[in-house]
């Protein structure tokens, strides 16, 4: 039950911490903390525009995000066991996600513009290319753990091999998968709205009133998801009384907002040709990772 | 099993009926109507195999010939593959009612659609090897009519002429590895075939390459895939559906029927197949990225799907022969099941192109846009059957590809050495071709049905009739149905597994059941909560004000809809990232001079396998026969006498060393 109450309202908050930091770094005050959620409401009580070339689909698509992103986050152990856990719930985790990005594309193909062509084009090949790297990661999870459910392979069975240099890398690894998949820097820019910056910020140009709002809502939760799932590599969700692990992941994600806030504080986006060669090399780290942990087994 | 009997019967007599008669509306009346009789009556046996999970006895007709035995029997199996058969059929049966009304051209062929179906349904109940020769032969050629039937097409004699190659080449290879099973038993009966037990294993391996290029060639396997692309956009929509639906899956019927005779697999065999699974899945879905036809891309998506399957059965053979028993069932389980699936979404994805190609009289994607506003049915239905050939959830497609993703896993986790190596490529190679197959179809669906109209045809189109509707209702029905309740069709799928492997129950089949349960829960979850927060949704924006405007452009003063993305600006950072594999051919005509004239640009990829396989292979081949060309004099006793040299030749061969 907490597990649903933090998903459902915590999110948009880490938004916020990213948002401050990167004001703190830059020697501003920034936006209030809970400024999304003022954004959120604001959004909701406004009317909305759609385009005239719009179909159904535009409509549908931020509520179809929304629910496969929700249904994706019960899949993970954010606090010891996740509510939905079965062998294999891996790849219905990424698949969700998957549905999601499909989703995203095809709205923005709805309106006929050339710029959200272009956002929708950009999702498609690299997320084409994250999945690879993603892919191998669980993969090597799953090698490690001999399990293969998200819960199983966070409870690390025989203590948490913490100084495992192949841990390390997948950390990095999904650390960058996390950048990209959720549109931070280096990749894409979540700031601005210039068309030949960004990749998903010109997906949702024409969405606007409560459509905007879910979609804000749903990129904050996957980012969360995302957050909470990365972390959980370096520290895994250990104790069962629930409150205090609750605490603890709010905690942790925080710690991960905050690095997030320091890396596009620190970092100039990417041009768009270097990303594919970027992804490919984190694609290379995780496959030295599957070994370095094949290896450790005795292949 | 009679009933099978009747139904072939009633295929072939509206075969030969629809020949006679003379008037349109007779011929559409006989063919489709015989293609749906002939279906609902031969689906009732093969599901009470597939519920009972009892193999149904082989019955034998009188034969006509001394040495043939017409003997027809059904095991889960047969029976697993008949179902689809059937099934794709009767509902492209409906269809095609609709759909050749006022086609005169297309009806010209009509006849060979029951004969068609009707030699399907033979090739895979057939027990007896010369017979199943018969009717895979009959069946490559009701096809090879059905391809051509716009033959005054130049393209489309190009095609047909390369899929009689393609077809009779695989045939040969057929040949052969029926008649080294004849030379081992003395007989064709299928039963005796699979009871030869001992076969020293080089032989079983020949054996086992004939199978797999004979039948790999009729299911498109990479790199044997090549006639596929030519014929399937070739032939009229609703025969693309059921070629890439059902009959190239009597190949895949091929290879585990002939994987029943050989025994136990040595595990190079599953490696192989796992490679060139993964080698069919990724190269089919980047060529289906590239290609700018609907039903090119459709066709390329069926190697891609292949690949999958046979990737599968790689998995299940690597199972078999390390003894792992969990590995054989979700290998073979998942590509079975894929097998279903596929059939209901690309049959579904053929027929949608087909409506598009009757309203709008164009296959090529970039001239089409926006046709969802007109044609909502189609493109409801088109955008079911793209999501779910995706393997996204909640659909039939996540099911089959989860199976065989958890296959891969356990075999990481279990397995060592290169059978290790090839688990992991497995999930990558997959993962890989579902990443690339969202980027495909998101371009289709994104392309033909959003946005604004790119041409002046594709501004008018309307919605076809109801009657061809109806059947692709009823397969976007069964993609949600299949995907939501698992449990059902994986019932059948284990029978059908069961008869294939030498052990008995398996434990872990409860656990995947579990499983199965497990993600049922979960997609009911998603898809109450997605009802809830749309009507949530609705009532908030239902007060509010809602205004119609044009797409927001940067203030850009008159767009025109020519400034979409295209098809072709869509997929092209991935074809630079692949263009040293593609090594695209482009014609660019740059707009030059001060008053620049209209520019063009064309680009086109040609076939990896074609240009570095066939082609050179083809090219040798006739290099090397040159001398042939001079006996090619037209004389007929010239013919004879060379007929009977060889006759004779192979008559002393084989008295000589008879194998």
């Amino acid at each position: 039950m907490l597990h649903l109450v933090l998903i459902v309202t915590t999110p948009p908050f880490f938004l916020g911490v990213i948002a401050k930091t990167k004001a703190f770094l830059a020697g501003r005050k920034g936006p209030p903390l809970l400024q999304i959620y003022y954004d959120l409401l604001r959004l909701f009580r406004k009317g909305t525009v759609y385009s005239r070339s719009s179909s159904i689909l535009l409509r549908l698509a931020p509520v179809m995000i929304v629910a496969s992103i929700f249904s994706s986050s019960l899949l993970v152990p954010l606090l010891k066991t996740a509510p939905i856990r079965f062998e294999g719930d891996l790849i219905l985790f990424a698949y969700l996600l998957g549905l999601v990005r499909f989703m995203t594309i095809l709205a923005a193909m709805d309106v006929g513009s050339s710029f959200e062509g272009m956002g929708a084009s950009r999702e498609a090949s690299l997320g084409a290319l994250t999945e690879l790297a993603f892919f191998l990661g669980l993969v090597a999870l799953s090698a490690m753990t001999r399990s293969t459910s998200l819960t199983a392979i966070f409870e690390w069975e025989g203590g948490h091999p913490f100084w495992n240099p192949a841990l390390l890398i997948l950390f990095a690894t999904f650390s960058l998968i996390l950048l990209t998949e959720n549109s931070r820097m280096p990749i894409d820019d979540p700031t601005t709205h210039l068309e030949l910056t960004m990749i998903h910020e010109v997906m949702i140009l024409d969405y606007s009133g409560p459509d905007l709002a879910l979609i804000l809502y749903g990129a904050s939760m996957k980012l969360f998801l995302f957050m909470a799932f990365t972390s959980s590599l370096l520290w895994p969700p250990t104790t069962a009384n629930i409150w205090m692990g609750g605490g603890w992941l709010i905690l942790k994600v925080t710690g991960m907002s905050i690095a997030i806030g320091l890396i596009e504080s620190a970092n100039a986006r990417l041009r768009l040709i270097k990303i594919p060669q970027l992804l490919v090399a984190n694609f290379v780290a995780a496959a030295l990772g599957l070994a370095i942990i094949l290896i450790g087994r005795g292949v | 099993m009679n009933y099978l009997i009747f139904s072939l019967g009633i295929l072939l007599v509206s075969f030969c009926l629809t020949f006679l008669v003379q008037t349109e509306k007779q011929k559409r009346f006989l063919s489709c109507g015989g293609v749906i009789a002939g279906s609902v009556l031969g689906i009732i046996p093969a599901l009470q195999v597939l519920t009972s999970g009892i193999p149904s006895r082989v019955t034998s007709l009188a034969s006509p010939i001394p040495g043939l035995e017409v003997s027809l029997g059904l095991d889960p199996l047969s029976a697993f593959f008949l179902v689809g058969i059937y099934g794709l059929s009767g509902l492209v049966g409906i269809y095609s009612w609709g759909y050749l009304k006022d086609r005169r051209r297309l009806l010209r062929t009509a006849p060979f659609f029951p004969l068609l179906v009707a030699t399907m349904a033979t090739v895979v109940a057939a027990r007896d090897g010369f017979f199943f020769l018969i009717a895979w032969e009959v069946m490559s050629l009701a096809s090879f009519f059905l391809v051509t039937a716009e033959h005054e097409n130049k393209e489309v004699r190009h095609a047909g002429w390369i899929y009689l190659v393609a077809t009779h080449l695989a045939t040969a290879f057929l040949m052969a590895f029926f008649t080294l099973l004849y030379k081992k038993t003395g007989t064709f009966s299928f039963e005796a075939f699979s009871q030869i037990g001992a076969v020293s294993p080089t032989l079983a391996s020949l054996l086992f390459v004939l199978a797999l290029v004979g039948f790999g060639t009729k299911a498109g396997i990479f790199p044997l895939h090549v006639w596929l692309p030519y014929a399937h956009p070739a032939a009229p929509s609703y025969i693309s559906a059921l070629m890439s639906g059902v009959m190239i899956k009597t190949g895949i019927y091929g290879i585990l029927r002939a994987l029943t005779f050989l025994g136990v697999p040595p595990l190079w065999w599953g490696e192989l197949l796992v490679g060139l699974g993964i080698l069919s899945a990724v190269l089919g879905v980047t060529y289906a990225l590239i290609q700018h036809d609907l039903k090119q891309l459709l066709a390329y998506s069926s190697v891609e799907n292949i690949g999958i399957i046979v990737t599968g059965i790689g998995l299940g053979l690597i199972g078999l022969s390390r003894n792992q028993p969990t590995l054989t069932l979700l290998g073979f389980g998942g590509s079975l099941f894929h097998v279903w699936n596929h059939a209901i979404f690309k049959g579904l994805l053929f027929l949608g192109a087909g409506n598009v190609v009757r309203v709008v009289h164009s296959r090529a994607i970039d001239q089409l846009g926006g046709l969802f506003k007109n044609m909502p049915f189609t493109g409801a239905t088109f955008f079911i059957a793209s999501a779910a050939i995706c393997g996204l959830p909640p659909l039939n497609g996540f099911i089959s590809e989860w199976l065989i993703y958890v296959g891969f896993l356990k075999g990481v986790t279990w397995s060592f050495g290169p059978s290790l190596f090839f688990s992991i490529a497995g999930i990558i190679g997959i993962a890989f071709s579902g990443g690339l197959a969202i980027a495909c179809f998101t371009k289709v669906v994104g392309v033909v049905f959003l946005g604004e109209p790119r041409s002046e045809q594709a501004a008018i189109p309307y919605e076809v009739s109801r009657l061809i509707l109806a059947p692709m209702v009823v397969l976007a029905f069964l993609c949600l149905a299949f995907g939501l309740y698992p449990q059902i069709i994986w019932s059948a799928v284990f029978f059908t597994v069961k008869s294939l492997l030498p052990y008995g129950a398996i434990a872990e089949q409860n656990r995947i059941l579990t499983s199965l349960s497990s993600i049922n829960v979960i997609f009911w979850f998603g898809l109450v909560f997605f009802l809830a927060l749309g009507l949530l949704t609705q009532l908030i924006v239902g007060k509010r004000p809602i205004r119609r405007a044009v797409t927001w452009d940067c203030g850009y003063a008159s767009p025109t809809q020519r400034m979409q993305y295209s098809a072709s600006s869509f997929v092209e950072s991935l074809g630079v990232f692949f263009a040293p594999l593609l090594k695209p051919q482009t014609d660019l005509k740059k707009p030059a001079g001060l008053f620049p004239q209209p520019g063009s640009f064309a680009e086109q990829a040609e076939d990896l396998a074609e240009r570095r396989l066939f082609r050179p292979l083809f090219k040798r081949t006739d290099q090397s026969f040159l001398f042939v060309r001079k006996m090619q004099q037209g004389k007929i006793q010239a013919y004879l006498a060379l007929i009977f040299v060889t006759i004779l030749a192979l008559l002393l061969w084989e008295v000589w060393f008879g194998i």
